[in-house]
């Protein structure tokens, strides 16, 4: 990756948490620590890697996306919106009466949404039947999704993660988000999936592990995967919360939105790493 | 009286889905390692390469039909009524429903006629649990040659579907002349003195239940309600108003099922007695599925006491 593509999409994914904090703020309620923490991720397959289009979301051929952890969704909409899907002032309507930015990913009303998600487990069996069914008729897109690393533990997961190997689904390639912490508290707290790459291997798929924050580990991964026969995870090690300094690593940040006073703080905090890049 | 031919629905399934897939090729079948029993082993057979097996897994399934659906493709998803409608539920909602993808669900051995296999393999419960969901359409076929029609009918429909399929063999009622269509329900039998809504096997025994009925002067209506949901308003509001008695019957809970859609209808838009029949909030038990209707009280002479029973709640 040459440095000006480095540094435009370090841009963007700083635009993006902005989008996320903005979107979090206005709604009081949503959850900015899991948003923050696969911010890059998404800004890597909208801004560099996938085929879409903007004026035609629904375009036959594009690449899909499943947001399997679901309530990361003002990540999803900060990035469509930065990427022009829709306007930017909308992210304040979030989880409101009468907005289309539901408090999880809708497909049937936000362009760019390829399917509905927000409960555990589900969003990566229906991005396995996508890859299923571009294998089955042809088609030559690929599929991406994010898995929370709390969602892991979701037994359906596993089971998705079985068919998609034994089917040979190599045209899937699934992130786990790995920021270590869930609602209530430590992944080994509650009830870990550690070690994540190992119960990958074992059903079946590709495993790279990377730092979910480093672009050019992300693009790394993201294209070896294209070369596999196997479905590939890519374990991206992230911290939630990232790029606020308050809300990094700490656990009440999972569903929490900022007051005015911390929005002040977080908004310039990222804004003063967005100057430093200009 | 000449021999009546018998057939299961989910027979019909297989041999639906088959002549589906020789017509066209743009359709998936999914299944989840019940392909013998479900009978879409017979498209397997016939299209090796259109037929998933997802295992033993029918909550993946669903939402990998969902993920099929998602990307404009037509799918077929198949289990047993109690794990498509049961296990899997908060899938058909939230990945199915809620984004209103076309997905058929093939749910097969439905009610207390699966047998032996007893409690645990007898869903009494899905008509109810499927008719809540928005955007859901709930077909319950009468015998072989709706469920066929039927099967075509949901293929090109828009939005999810359920079906619902039995093990047991039912006698075949409707000529190849019948026409089915989505919503519209069917009167059988004219009446004046009250009316038999009656939905999947329970149809034919509703037939004879008329005759019983006749044969003591009385004139009942029959009505076969193959889709539940939506029901149609129109065929239960005529029976309501021309017939002032409705006698409800299925092989399901009388909680939620087509007693609870036509009493809730009846209720609000033009109130007249209403009983159900169907199985009282209590599991079935192993046997024989025709032991089990006559001990579970799924018959023509029962429908015809309860039928009895609704006209002298007439005022």
């Amino acid at each position: 990756m040459d440095k000006q593509t480095k540094l435009s999409l370090e841009k963007t994914a700083l635009k993006i948490r902005v989008g996320i904090i903005r979107g979090v703020h206005a709604a009081k309620s949503g959850h900015p620590g899991g948003s923050l923490s696969c911010a890059d991720i998404l800004t890597y397959l909208y801004f560099k890697e996938m085929n879409i289009d903007p004026q035609i979301p629904k375009k036959p051929d594009r690449d899909r996306f499943v947001l399997s952890k679901g309530h990361a969704a003002p990540a999803l909409y900060a990035t469509l919106a930065e990427r022009g899907y829709f306007d930017k002032s909308e992210l304040l309507s979030l989880r409101q009466t009468g907005s289309f930015l539901q408090g999880h990913p809708d497909m049937k009303h936000i362009p760019g949404v390829d399917m509905s998600t927000g409960s555990l487990g589900q969003g990566i069996s229906a991005a396995v039947g996508m890859a299923l069914s571009a294998k089955h008729f042809g088609d030559k897109y690929r599929v991406y999704a994010v898995l929370g690393d709390g969602e892991i533990e979701e037994g359906q997961v596993w089971e998705a993660a079985m068919f998609a190997a034994n089917k040979g689904l190599s045209n899937l390639t699934a992130f786990v988000d790995l920021n270590g912490l869930q609602i209530d508290g430590t992944i080994e707290e509650v009830n870990s999936a550690r070690p994540v790459d190992k119960k990958f291997e074992a059903f079946g798929w590709d495993v790279i592990e990377i730092d979910g924050h480093d672009f050019e580990q992300i693009e790394a991964a993201v294209e070896k995967a294209k070369y596999s026969d196997k479905p590939t995870a890519i374990i991206a090690k992230t911290t939630k919360g990232k790029g606020v300094s308050f809300m990094e690593n700490k656990v009440n940040w999972h569903g929490t939105a900022p007051n005015d006073e911390q929005y002040e703080i977080a908004i310039k905090e990222l804004k003063a790493a967005l100057d430093e890049l200009q | 009286m000449a021999d009546i031919k018998t057939v299961a629905t989910r027979a019909s399934y297989g041999e639906a889905l088959v002549e589906l897939g020789k017509q066209r090729n743009d359709f998936i079948v999914l299944d989840a390692d019940l392909a013998a029993a479900t009978q879409t082993g017979k498209f397997k057979a016939a299209f090796p390469d259109r037929f998933y097996d997802c295992g033993i897994a029918e909550q993946n399934m669903m939402s990998i039909a969902a993920g099929i659906a998602a990307t404009g493709k037509r799918v077929f998803v198949s289990s047993f009524a109690m794990f498509a409608a049961g296990r899997a539920f908060e899938q058909i909602r939230n990945s199915i429903c809620y984004p209103n993808l076309h997905v058929v669900i093939g749910a097969t051995h439905a009610g207390i006629s699966v047998g032996e296999d007893g409690a645990t393999h007898q869903c009494l419960e899905d008509i109810a649990l499927m008719r809540t969901l928005p955007n859901m359409t709930v077909i319950n076929p009468a015998d072989d040659t709706e469920a066929k029609k039927a099967i075509f009918a949901a293929i090109d429909h828009d939005g999810p579907v359920y079906m619902r399929f039995g093990r047991y063999a039912v006698p075949v009622i409707f000529g190849d002349d019948y026409k089915f269509q989505i919503g519209k329900a069917s009167v059988l039998r004219e009446g004046t003195d009250v009316s038999i809504i009656a939905t999947g096997l329970m149809v034919s025994e509703a037939l004879k239940a008329h005759q019983i009925l006749k044969d003591e002067g009385i004139e009942a209506r029959v009505i076969n309600m193959a889709t539940i949901k939506p029901i149609d308003k129109e065929a239960v509001l005529a029976a309501a108003r021309e017939t002032g008695a409705i006698v409800t019957a299925e092989e399901h809970s009388v909680i939620g099922g087509l007693g609870g859609a036509v009493s809730e209808l009846v209720c609000e838009e033009c109130p007249v007695p209403v009983i159900k029949l169907g199985v009282y909030d209590r599991f079935g038990y192993s046997g024989p599925a025709g032991k089990l209707l006559d001990e579970f009280g799924l018959r023509a002479k029962d429908i015809a006491e309860k039928a009895k029973s609704a006209i002298n709640l007439k005022k």
